[in-house]
């Protein structure tokens, strides 16, 4: 062996750490590097496929681009709704989801149970699934609401709309609380949703290290103040996290990809289909850079 | 007005009665906790209740007959229990065959998944190599980007199937991979199968949580870098790897996303069967009442979750653990 191929153990480790991830590389440049530049060229371009498994590609610049934004008939209220739909939804899922892993995290009989419970949804996260599970969620609420029905008969029902108009009166603003109240028509979505979020607080919470909550304890520090001086900071970074999760999560599952599907296997519209594609991610990224820059600068990093 | 001084006197003599203080103070705490126990049970069992109504609505229903559908005094308990639900969806989905195909399908590419993520992970987690920074963003880029920006793209490589020109060489021209079940082996062999990123992920923050010393000391015994992942890397890792087969075995088993993109068989994914169910059962056995027919549906999905919900319960334990204590949380 002459000098040259001889390898520094260094050298020697870097080789075998490209090895080690080479099959995702491999993966990744083939299905994702050029499937994104593909993408980007199909989306202007018009697209014929031919019957022998070809394709015949014209090219139209940004026009389907232009054709999406103008001229489909809803592809622009779908994605304002998607974005909408989302942008209400973080706040709520990483509050909703802080709030039970806080919960769950307390020591008490049964805890396991609990937590397997709420962890079903994810399990069973399925559209075929999911759909018969909402219709069947149609069918206890009519066994609920029959009886809330009778109630209102007799005169002893809670009436909504009269505590609404109270707060308003009192000076809430009309925003808060049409949020308010759509936050509590979404809780079964927002329960649904929120399964590995409570998994991923509560495994924050318990790496909070003991001898922090000791030392609060020792200054005389209050459990509110344990909280907010303690808990929360320790658990920050994982909201970030948290949130990625969210937006990709109810991205999939928005009716975006549904069109932008439809558009494709329906309608062989292929150019079409990837434009819309590409332009909801590109959308989702933004979301997802704004919302983490914001958030980043308040995080506080125990390391 | 006296009684009111009377009261005010006996609340002072009760506050500054020194005999019972301690009573006093331990009641407060005990009615305190008290109520902080009820609302966590309130609030618990409200929301158990908002998972769980719809799976009782679908398991109740699915043993309702004819009668008790349309009987407005059946809630939830029937009158008359049949059977009768289940004998159709068994038979229409061809449960056991189909159970055992999916159930294969799934286990060979959770153990894929697994090999191979958890290879790619130990990869960025211990070893320095150029661009080990970028290529990591990459898999977080993987994470974030959803799928469905290079669904179509994908579609095309497997329904042209053509790596290098290998296959137009041999058969003369490109193949299509679409109906079978080999574009999703392919995917994960390659590291970009069903959330393959997330995998990477957490095989990732588990092993740079591990110690340094166990690969030293292996080093120095001799062992090469391949035999010491294998051999030690592998068995210390066992919380991660315990995470990664539920959720991919489930993930996988629910699928419809790649099994819709890639035209997978129904009789290889029963995920992907109990979709069409309510159809055949309507064709096949001259059922038109949509009602009669959700019913159907519901002793299916019942069939379909079962071996999911089984799976889950054994592993639950593994499996908080295993999330807890593999670096999810970085």
């Amino acid at each position: 062996m002459t000098k040259k191929h001889k390898l520094t153990l260094l050298q020697k480790r870097a080789v075998a750490g490209l090895l080690f991830i080479a099959p995702w590389l491999l993966g990744f440049i083939l299905f994702y590097v050029r499937s994104i530049f593909v993408a980007v060229k199909w989306s202007m371009n018009s697209i014929e496929l031919l019957d022998s498994g070809g394709v015949k590609l014209t090219f139209v610049g940004l026009d389907n681009y232009i054709y999406m934004l103008t001229e489909h008939g809803s592809f622009t209220q779908t994605l304002t709704r998607s974005v909408g739909d989302i942008v209400i939804d973080i706040p709520l899922i990483i509050f909703f989801s802080l709030l039970m892993a806080i919960l769950l995290n307390q020591k008490f009989k049964g805890r396991t149970l609990i937590r397997a419970i709420f962890f079903i949804p994810v399990i069973l996260n399925a559209d075929a699934i999911m759909e018969t599970i909402n219709t069947a969620r149609q069918l206890m609420v009519n066994g609920v609401s029959t009886v809330a029905v009778d109630t209102a008969s007799s005169g002893v029902s809670i009436n909504v709309d009269y505590y609404l108009a109270m707060f308003e009166n009192i000076g809430m603003p009309a925003g808060i609380l049409e949020y308010v109240v759509s936050a509590v028509g979404r809780i079964n979505d927002i329960i649904t949703r929120s399964g590995v979020q409570i998994v991923v607080f509560i495994a924050a919470l318990q790496a909070v290290p003991s001898s922090m909550y000791e030392v609060s304890k020792i200054e005389g520090a209050t459990a509110y103040e344990t909280f907010w001086k303690v808990t929360f900071p320790m658990v920050t970074p994982l909201i970030i996290t948290n949130i990625v999760y969210t937006v990709v999560d109810s991205f999939v599952n928005s009716e975006v990809v549904n069109a932008a599907y439809d558009m494709a296997f329906t309608n062989q519209k292929w150019g079409y289909s990837s434009a819309m594609s590409l332009m909801s991610t590109i959308i989702v990224c933004t979301i997802l850079v704004v919302v983490c820059g914001l958030i980043s600068k308040k995080t506080f990093y125990y390391n | 007005m006296q009684l009111v001084e009377k009261a005010k006197n006996a609340i002072t003599n009760v506050k500054q009665d020194k005999q019972f203080a301690n009573d006093r103070s331990k009641a407060l705490i005990m009615a305190k906790n008290f109520l902080l126990h009820l609302f966590r049970w309130v609030v618990i069992i409200g929301m158990c209740y908002i998972i769980l109504s719809p799976l009782i609505g679908i398991v109740s229903s699915s043993f309702f007959s004819d009668s008790d559908v349309y009987d407005k005094a059946v809630y939830i308990i029937p009158k008359e229990p049949t059977l009768d639900r289940y004998r159709l969806s068994w038979l229409r989905l061809d449960y056991v065959n189909v159970l055992l195909k999916s159930i294969w399908y799934d286990l060979s590419l959770l153990v894929l998944q697994v090999v191979i993520t958890s290879m790619v992970g130990y990869g960025f987690a211990r070893f320095q190599f150029p661009f080990k920074k970028v290529l990591f963003a990459c898999v977080v880029i993987m994470i974030v980007i959803p799928t469905h920006t290079i669904m179509i793209p994908i579609y095309m490589v497997f329904r042209n199937f053509d790596p290098l020109g290998l296959v137009t060489l041999l058969n003369g021209k490109p193949i299509s991979l679409l109906g079978s079940t080999w574009p999703m082996y392919i995917m994960t062999l390659l590291g970009c199968g069903l959330r393959s990123g997330l995998y990477i992920y957490i095989f990732n923050q588990f092993f740079r949580g591990l110690p340094k010393e166990i690969e030293e000391a292996a080093l120095v015994d001799g062992a090469g870098p391949w035999y010491t992942y294998f051999r030690i890397m592998l068995v210390n890792a066992i919380p991660s790897v315990i995470t990664v087969s539920i959720f991919s075995l489930v993930w996988q088993y629910n699928d419809l996303f790649f099994a819709n993109l890639f035209v997978i068989n129904s009789k290889a994914s029963i995920s992907k069967s109990i979709t069409t169910l309510s159809g055949t059962i309507g064709n096949l056995d001259r059922i038109v009442d949509p009602t009669i027919l959700q019913l159907y549906t519901y002793a299916g999905v019942v069939l379909v979750i079962l071996p999911v919900i089984i799976i889950y319960v054994a592993l639950q334990k593994y499996f908080m653990e295993g999330v807890e204590r593999s670096g999810i949380v970085g």
